[in-house]
């Protein structure tokens, strides 16, 4: 076998297919929720530009509970990343107010996002912005590098989620070396790092193929049944929304606002048989017809 | 007829990976350089010949060689070469730290850079000539005005690469040191520094060989010391295979100080496409 026939082998491989555990687990969760709750009351946001004023999100209220699953659906330029963005401190909403466990997100005088607030967010860019001078492994332990954590265990932490995501082999490479999509489980796996309460994720699977794409949905969806945490994830796939999601929040197009909440009564863990349940397709349906008629 | 016809395409496939190889390797130079040199210094010696030109107008090669051996053997020619060297790399030092620093500044604060560019932009467009018999005044006849010279030639294009440099930091970078909240020196070391590192590489290469340039200038015009006012000796006494054969030292100094440069680059940014390239002047 050549050399990069084998590389794709060993990367497919070696993805997280320990559905041992999956399987045994019965009950819903394990973890107790360790994730914050997030409130938005009437966030709007209006980007200001030389060409005019662009009304990006209508005013918007939605209440995430601690450990909740949620995910926002929504065609092309509806504001999903603006939303996310405002959730991480990114950028200030024009209207509206964010609170996280209780505390609101911005100071309501110099418009500043409160440390306190975000506590331990990752997140996962739309992009994967990676360093290119980096290797892969300090890529992925730089959140742990501002945390006071020492080298041998930043290492040992890499190692650990550089195989959750299936890229064991590439801990010392540079990410010019890697492929998007490999580059993106990078990102993945650094927005893990520090153990983030809130897991924030901007169309994280965007750039992976459809059986690597479910073997990410499946280690998230058990990331997030072991440890617990708040996860708001962006995605334009309708049927990865209704595998991870405990409520989809579907978004209208431009302006963007919201336009319905579906919560999905699937028992978990859901697995790739999930998707051949009657209630899965039904709710694909269900969401498919709405998202046509917004955008028709 | 076939044979005939094929047999080019077999020539070409049979010598085209050797030709590519010769192309991309370093050793290309090392065939190229000295026979160019070579048709340099014929197409020299030629025209003297040729034209029977006076060897105080222009010495033949081998007149210049014989004059760099000569001056390579004199003591002066090291004393004047260590001065030089001197200047230009106090200057440049100089240089490097303004220039450097108030890039960084002027990168993050952009109403200043606003507010100080026309000021900073004269400094530029004044013919720095027109400025050393000041310095010579300010600064006397010693080292002192030599190394504000090389300073100021070579202050100016670090200081802009550093601008650039800064400003051209990817802003998912800075959103993702953002989300990590890491503190402003994290930052700074992270991704501050080594993002913007092959700018300001490239800023210190050119600001190296702009030194030297400043430092000569400086003492062509006055002072007795240096390789600048040893080049005037020269041309005062009408020894013009020396006066070359100075100007070979400065070339081959002006040589030695960007090499060193860019080693600097290939060592410190081995990630950056431009490692293994040099930048061309
Ligand atoms: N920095 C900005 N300045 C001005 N307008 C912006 C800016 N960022 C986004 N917008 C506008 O806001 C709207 C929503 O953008 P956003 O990036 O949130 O969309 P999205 O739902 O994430 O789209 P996609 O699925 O394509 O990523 C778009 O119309 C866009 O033009
Ligand atoms: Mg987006």
């Amino acid at each position: 076998m050549s050399a990069p026939a084998d590389r794709i082998a060993s990367e497919l491989t070696e993805l997280p297919v320990d559905r041992s555990v999956t399987m045994t687990e019965p009950n819903r969760r394990t973890g107790t929720p360790s994730g914050a709750g997030i409130d938005l009351e009437g966030v709007g946001k209006t980007y200001v530009t030389d060409a005019g004023n662009v009304l990006a999100l209508k005013p918007t209220d939605l209440k995430i509970k601690p450990g909740e699953f949620v995910v926002l659906l929504g065609p092309s330029g509806c504001g999903k990343t603006t939303l996310l963005r405002m959730l991480a401190g990114l950028i200030t909403p024009t209207e509206g107010v964010i609170t996280i466990n209780g505390r609101p997100l911005f100071n309501e005088r110099t418009e500043q996002p409160s440390r306190d607030a975000l506590g331990d967010l990752g997140f996962v860019f739309q992009q994967a912005t990676l360093m290119p001078w980096r290797s892969v492994w300090r890529n992925i332990a730089l959140p742990l590098e501002t945390r006071g954590v020492k080298k041998a265990e930043r290492r040992e932490r890499a190692e650990q989620l550089a195989a959750q995501v299936g890229l064991s082999d590439f801990l010392d490479h540079r990410p010019r070396a890697l492929s998007g999509g490999m580059q993106q489980r990078v990102a993945i796996a650094r927005a893990l790092a520090h153990e983030p309460s809130i897991l924030l994720m901007d169309e994280p699977f965007g750039a992976l193929d459809a059986m690597t794409r479910d073997n990410m949905n499946e280690m998230l969806q058990k990331l997030w049944m072991e440890t617990g945490k708040t996860v708001v994830l962006v995605t334009h796939s309708i049927s990865e929304a209704v595998f991870l999601a405990d409520r989809i929040v579907l978004l209208s197009p431009r302006p963007g606002r919201v336009q319905d909440i579906v919560d999905v009564d699937i028992a978990r863990p859901r697995t790739l048989d999930t998707a051949k349940q009657d209630r899965f397709n039904e709710l694909v349906v269900r969401l498919r017809g709405q998202l046509g008629e917004v955008s028709a | 007829m076939a044979t005939l016809t094929s047999s080019p395409a077999v020539a070409a496939a049979a010598v085209r990976p050797r030709r590519r190889r010769l192309k991309d390797s370093p050793a290309l130079l090392w065939v190229t350089t000295p026979l160019l040199l070579l048709a340099f210094f014929g197409v020299w010696k030629l025209y003297t010949v040729l034209f029977d030109v006076s060897p105080l107008l222009l010495p033949p090669p081998e007149q210049v060689a014989r004059a760099l051996w000569d001056l390579l053997g004199q003591d002066y020619l090291y004393t004047a070469l260590y001065f030089t060297l001197y200047e230009t790399i106090v200057g440049f030092g100089l240089a490097a730290v303004v220039g450097i620093a108030l890039g960084i500044i002027l990168g993050r604060a952009r109403v200043l850079e606003r507010i100080l560019s026309p000021f900073l932009v004269a400094t530029q467009v004044v013919p720095k000539v027109a400025i050393v018999p000041l310095f010579l005044l300010w600064f006397g006849f010693g080292a002192t005005s030599k190394i504000f010279m090389a300073a100021i030639i070579a202050f100016f294009v670090m200081m802009q690469n550093t601008i650039l440099g800064i400003r051209s930091i990817d802003p998912g970078h800075r959103d993702l040191m953002r989300v990590i909240q890491a503190p402003w020196w994290k930052r700074v070391i992270s991704l501050d520094v080594p993002s913007s590192m092959p700018y300001v590489l490239t800023g210190v290469e050119l600001g190296i060989v702009f030194a030297i340039t400043g430092a000569v200038v400086g003492e062509y015009l006055g002072g007795n010391d240096g390789l600048g006012a040893l080049a005037v000796v020269m041309l005062s006494s009408l020894r013009t295979d020396l006066l070359f054969a100075t100007v070979i030292v400065m070339t081959l100094l002006g040589f030695a100080l960007y090499a060193i440069v860019a080693g600097i680059r290939r060592f410190a940014i081995p990630w950056h496409e431009s490692s293994g390239r040099t930048t061309s002047l």
